[in-house]
């Protein structure tokens, strides 16, 4: 039984169709990268997944135990969020909601755990900090230290390094690795980075006008991976002669 | 001291005393939504829904209503929900729904005042619904008794949902993911905006009304940095605003438009702290 399956999905919105007939399933401990063009409907997949859009076709199942409600989300940004008065307490914090149900307050278990999420991400000092004030690379640990909250089993992440200097990038790549590999927290990320989705997923999900699903390895046998491989390898060549 | 105390001495009157009580406790309420509202780009829709309110006030004096909340409620927070609804949809352009919306029922408010109105005093009517002069002195003991059972349900739909409402506000998709009924809430402060809205007429007036919402949230964003202590200093200072624009009032200038200027000069001072604390922080 897998964490999450995907079966003969199809996706798009207002009738139209982006993406059909997808299959792919994710096991326990996998790390999936999802990569493609822009405009391909990675972050459709993504909504779908997490329940937030109907899929047109097919169905998305939760195996292994794993509730609907126990993915942790990682959104990209939004521009409320740019200016938003709120301590890095406070929004982690906001991770456990789900698991308030009606009751209106958290409660110490819930406080324990937000603490510990901060430890986790290095966090615990900017605690009272207020949000807007933050580096990008620190947001977006709050917000990963956030989506912890919410689950303990599968993290979705949409583009978590876009926007960020590239050691922070290196940092964040890291972090999701290790919480990967430690803490057995089964990952699904959207990316427009090839080379970081080969060195650190298990499986790749590309998706487009071609779809592949597979490993890592099988991913760098195929067809597409090698095109990809390929333009990567064009452009570093091109950036050391210059 | 003699000011002072010819202050103190119109408190002797009840009217003054439930002008100061229904002041009070709107602006405590209009503060508390305010943060959402501002942070979650809906201010406009206060000032929206404030106009459908005085079109329905308008509809409730022309069918002869004695009650006019009866009518006006209701509607407002048909509007409420309908407005927060077209704002999510992305097909429907949410200022400009806006807009239409909250124009139309000005100009057809108008209308039908002066169409069917029996009142040899058009526009003194028109202005007291629109900036409030001098409603707030004729409010009778159920007036006030409404508008404190009304404020009470709105603190304690705030206090109870206040954690939910921070993470809605925050970051929608997010608490949708999880599980959370986030239309649910949406819904839910959409109506309480409209039961605010529409006990801040008597007040301020439908125009003025945004200010109640808007001014001390902002103020209030530009020193404070957590969301708890955002809301609390926007509610305390609104509070205060409406108690000293009432205060001064009774020295003869219209309530709603003082209250309102109060509240624009402590804006101009929390800046003013906002950027002197943020320059020695840095």
């Amino acid at each position: 039984m897998s964490l999450l399956s995907c079966e003969g999905v199809s996706l798009g919105y207002d009738g139209k169709e982006i993406l059909s007939d997808l299959n792919f399933s994710v096991n326990e401990g996998n790390y999936l990268c999802i990569v493609g063009e822009n405009g391909s409907g990675k972050s459709t997949l993504m909504k779908t997944v997490l329940g937030l859009h109907a899929p047109m076709k097919g169905k998305i199942t939760t195996g292994d135990g794993l509730n609907r409600n126990e993915i942790g989300y990682l959104p990209q940004q939004t521009v409320v969020q740019k200016d938003f008065p709120a301590s890095v307490r406070e929004i982690v914090l906001s991770g456990c909601q789900a698991r308030c149900g009606l009751r209106p307050f958290y409660n110490k278990e819930e406080k324990k755990l937000a603490a510990s999420a901060m430890e986790r991400m290095n966090i615990t000092s900017l605690e009272k900090r207020c949000y807007r004030e933050l580096s990008g690379g620190q947001q977006q640990r709050v917000l990963l230290a956030r989506a912890l909250c919410a689950t303990r089993k599968l993290l979705l992440l949409d583009e978590p390094v876009s926007g960020l200097d590239p050691k922070v990038t290196v940092d964040m790549y890291n972090l999701i690795s290790e919480l990967n590999r430690k803490d057995g927290i089964t990952v699904i990320m959207i990316s427009h980075d090839i080379a970081a989705a080969m060195k650190y997923a298990t499986h790749i999900l590309h998706i487009g006008k071609t779809v592949f699903f597979g490993t890592r390895h099988e991913y760098a046998q195929s067809d597409i991976g090698r095109m990809f491989d390929a333009v990567e390898n064009a452009q570093e060549g091109g950036d050391g002669n210059a | 001291m003699a000011m002072l105390n010819e202050l103190f001495g119109y408190f002797e009157y009840s009217f003054v005393r439930y002008a100061m009580i229904t002041g009070v406790l709107i602006a405590l309420c209009s503060s508390l939504l305010g943060v959402t509202l501002v942070l979650k780009r809906f201010s406009f829709i206060g000032d929206g829904l404030s106009h459908v309110a005085f079109g329905a006030m308008a509809v409730a004096g022309v069918v002869g209503l004695t009650n006019e909340m009866a009518l006006v409620m209701p509607i407002t927070i048909i509007c409420a929900v309908l407005l927060l609804r077209t704002g999510q949809n992305a097909k429907i352009n949410g200022d400009a729904s806006v807009a239409m919306i909250s124009v139309g029922a000005l100009a057809l408010g108008y209308l039908l005042m002066s169409v069917f109105s029996k009142s040899n005093n058009l526009s003194g009517d028109v202005c007291a619904t629109l900036f409030g002069a001098t409603s707030i002195l004729t409010l009778t003991a159920f007036d006030v008794w409404m508008c404190v059972i009304l404020s009470i349900v709105v603190v304690a739909v705030f206090l109870l949902f206040y954690n939910k409402i921070f993470c809605v506000t925050f970051d929608e998709s997010f608490s949708k993911a999880t599980g959370m009924k986030a239309g649910l809430y949406n819904l839910l402060i959409a109506i309480v905006i409209a039961v605010i809205i529409v006990l801040a007429m008597n007040l301020v007036g439908s125009l003025l009304i945004s200010a109640l919402v808007i001014f001390p949230a902002l103020s209030a964003m530009r020193v404070f940095k957590s969301f708890k202590s955002v809301t609390i200093c926007a509610a305390v200072l609104s509070v205060c605003c409406s108690a000293l624009g009432i205060l001064i009032s009774i020295l003869g200038t219209p309530v709603g438009p003082t209250i309102v200027a109060v509240d624009i000069v402590a804006f101009a001072g929390f800046s003013l702290a906002g950027a002197i604390l943020g320059g020695v922080r840095k």
